[in-house]
């Protein structure tokens, strides 16, 4: 069985690093890549042939309801195949950035336990569990927000903490509560107790779990703190928490909760809707005012989450694999166009976007993705994000939620508009710039080509042939929620 | 050997010495008796934690410098780790599962019973003790006063 090694290997690639990679950064950086190919090639390897079942591993040999279970799914491999496509191109990209900034082992250590945190919570079948590997993920987070030593990334760590403190007491309670209620911790086992108890119960941990992992993935009124962590991170660490830590511990797990667990109460999808059209309106709204290049793209991933949580608020079949396709979209275009801010302030050592001039000319490479990048998050055809959104807004007309589909096309037009003028001012501006601070070197230029690619391929996904064997399963295990726990319990 | 200024009062520093052997015995008790009473990794290491933090509030920090190898410290601390994962992949291969059991249960109640328990208990007080007490000393390393460069 696979499944112990998606957390197994990141840890102990975490502690090798940190005992024998000296004072050099050399053995990190190839110790954590292997880790990370070894993981990617395990999640790809099981996405394609683990598809169709649900596999159940006991942790110590523990039988079922007893232990700690670890469960793959289509959605589990899904999410892992994302986490490790992400974090590959993110470590590429750290090698010239983060020597930039200094030349240690620690940061590769960190990441690989904030790889560790997030593959842990993507394929626990146990609610403690998932608090723990969630608080690992967060701690390390917090750490590699700060890890450039300035003073404003010290105030967005602080701030990042403290929410992420309040977020994971509500997490607690509402885990503590569900313990008390139906006497286990196993996800499955709960879904099937909570049938039989007050459906009062349903609704008090929703509640507490809506703002706890809502906080998580910075959904409206819970976004506080990312535009400030976001931005002040390193870009590759930005790339990282915008496009996969807020869906893995945020996204991921409401899917989780919500739909396999709860068992999508009709009162929590319309909270749903409602969140993902404030957050799509009001995340454009305040991102097409900023200057600051990755403070922009920060919210726009507060807007990004509320088409994902609106596909998903349908809960029609057609919704809710808007929602995931977007999921894995935004992943891509996101990570690439923080990939572009980083490669920008490294060379020019800022990132207000009315310094910025003819980037085009002196970073070609830089620039032409992220024309890529910008035509995908915007929704342009062929591009990937085009897809996902016309499916949430065909889904919502279908669903007769005529005013949802409204929201959604406002929003994708201000995403043009505020990316319009990224492209104006700041890739092909007017002003004229002739010094470069620092060379782009080769790793980061193939970590940005690699996602352009993706941003294009991926977009393959949608064609009948393809859908059927990669994101069919993967909506069949939301829009089924029951099959969850009948499979496990042997029904 | 110990006349330096530095650190508290000649009381505070030989009961100290006297008194650190003991609480890092009452750790390791606590700690290879996990499986059988209240306790154990965690908090034994917690234990010896406060044993070191406890020299070093007596005799100060540079004696404390001198005293421990903290490369060493470092290392130890690293290879409890992997040497936990390790003891757990092992038990998949003997014993089934990731972290199962591979070792003789031994008899009930017993010092040298209930498998792999101890082990990992061992390994995580070593943990938490060195990585407890690092933190502190990091910690108390941070002077307020120089921080704008």
């Amino acid at each position: 069985m696979i499944l112990p090694y998606f957390i197994i290997i990141p840890l102990i690639a975490a502690f090798l690093i940190s005992l024998i990679a000296g004072k050099k950064d050399q053995w990190a950086i190839s110790l954590s890549l292997i880790a990370i190919i070894a993981v990617l090639v395990l999640s790809v390897y099981s996405f394609i042939i683990f598809q169709k079942e649900t596999l159940i591993y006991n942790m110590s040999g523990w039988k079922f309801p007893f232990g700690i279970v670890l469960v793959m799914d289509a959605l589990t491999s899904f999410m892992l195949v994302m986490v490790s496509i992400i974090s590959l191109t993110s470590i590429i990209f750290s090698v010239q950035y983060i020597r930039y900034i200094d030349m240690d082992w620690k940061y590769y250590s960190l990441f690989m336990l904030l790889v560790t945190g997030m593959n842990g919570v993507i394929i626990t079948g146990d609610l403690f569990n998932l608090f723990v590997f969630m608080e690992i993920a967060l701690f390390a987070a917090f750490i590699l927000v700060a890890y450039g030593r300035k003073a404003e990334e010290f105030e967005a760590a602080f701030k990042y903490a403290v929410m992420g403190g309040v977020s994971s007491i509500l997490v607690l309670l509402g885990i503590a509560i569900l313990y008390s209620a139906t006497s286990t911790l196993t996800m499955a086992k709960v879904a099937e107790e909570l049938k039989l108890l007050n459906p009062k119960i349903t609704l008090w941990v929703g509640g507490l779990f809506l703002v706890g992992f809502g906080l998580k993935a910075a959904v409206m009124p819970f976004h506080a703190w990312l535009p400030d962590a976001h931005s002040s991170a390193p870009a590759p660490i930005s790339a990282m928490l915008s496009g996969v830590l807020i869906k893995a511990l945020g996204l991921y797990v409401i899917i989780r909760i919500f739909f396999n667990v709860l068992d999508a109460p009709i009162i929590f999808t319309k909270a749903f809707l409602i969140l993902g059209a404030i957050s799509i309106l009001l995340g454009v709204f305040l991102a097409i005012g900023q200057w600051d290049l990755k403070r922009l793209l920060a919210y726009h991933s507060v807007s990004q989450i509320g088409y994902m949580l609106l596909g998903l608020g349908l809960a029609t079949p057609l919704g809710i694999l808007g929602g995931v396709y977007h999921l894995f979209n935004h992943a891509m275009f996101k990570s690439l166009l923080f990939y572009n801010a980083g490669s920008v302030e490294l060379a020019l050592g800022t990132r207000d976007l009315q310094k910025m001039g003819n980037v085009v000319k002196i970073l070609p490479v830089t620039a032409q993705t992220s024309m890529i990048a910008s035509l995908s998050i915007s929704g342009i055809p062929p591009f990937n994000g085009f897809f996902s959104k016309l499916i949430i807004i065909i889904a919502s007309i279908q669903a007769g939620e005529f005013w949802f589909a409204f929201f959604a096309v406002v929003g994708s037009l201000f995403t043009l508009a505020s990316f319009m003028k990224v492209q104006r001012y700041g890739f092909r501006g007017e002003n004229i710039i002739e010094i470069v601070k620092e060379k782009i070197g080769w790793q980061m230029n193939i970590a940005m080509i690699l996602l352009a690619f993706l941003c294009l391929l991926t977009s393959l996904l949608i064609i009948p042939g393809i859908k059927e064997v990669t994101l069919d399963p993967v909506v069949n295990v939301i829009v089924q929620k029951a099959q969850y726990f009948n499979l496990m319990t042997g029904r | 050997m110990m006349k330096t200024d530095k650190g508290m009062s000649i009381i505070v520093k030989t009961v100290t010495r006297i008194s650190v052997w003991l609480i890092i015995l009452y750790g390791i008790y606590i700690i290879v008796h996990g499986h059988l009473t209240p306790g154990g990794g965690f908090g034994g290491g917690v234990v010896i934690a406060l044993a070191f933090l406890n020299v070093m509030l007596a005799y100060g920090k540079e004696f404390t410098e001198k005293w421990l190898n903290f490369q060493l410290l470092h290392d130890i601390e690293s290879s409890s780790v992997t040497v936990f994962l390790v003891v757990g992949i092992l038990g998949i291969s003997l014993g089934g599962a990731f972290l199962a059991n591979f070792l003789s249960k031994g008899d009930l109640f017993e010092l040298y019973s209930a498998g792999v328990i101890p082990v990992f208990n061992i390994l995580i007080g070593i943990k938490v003790g060195i990585s407890l007490f690092l933190v502190v000393w990091l910690l108390a390393g941070i002077n307020p006063e120089e921080e704008d460069e």
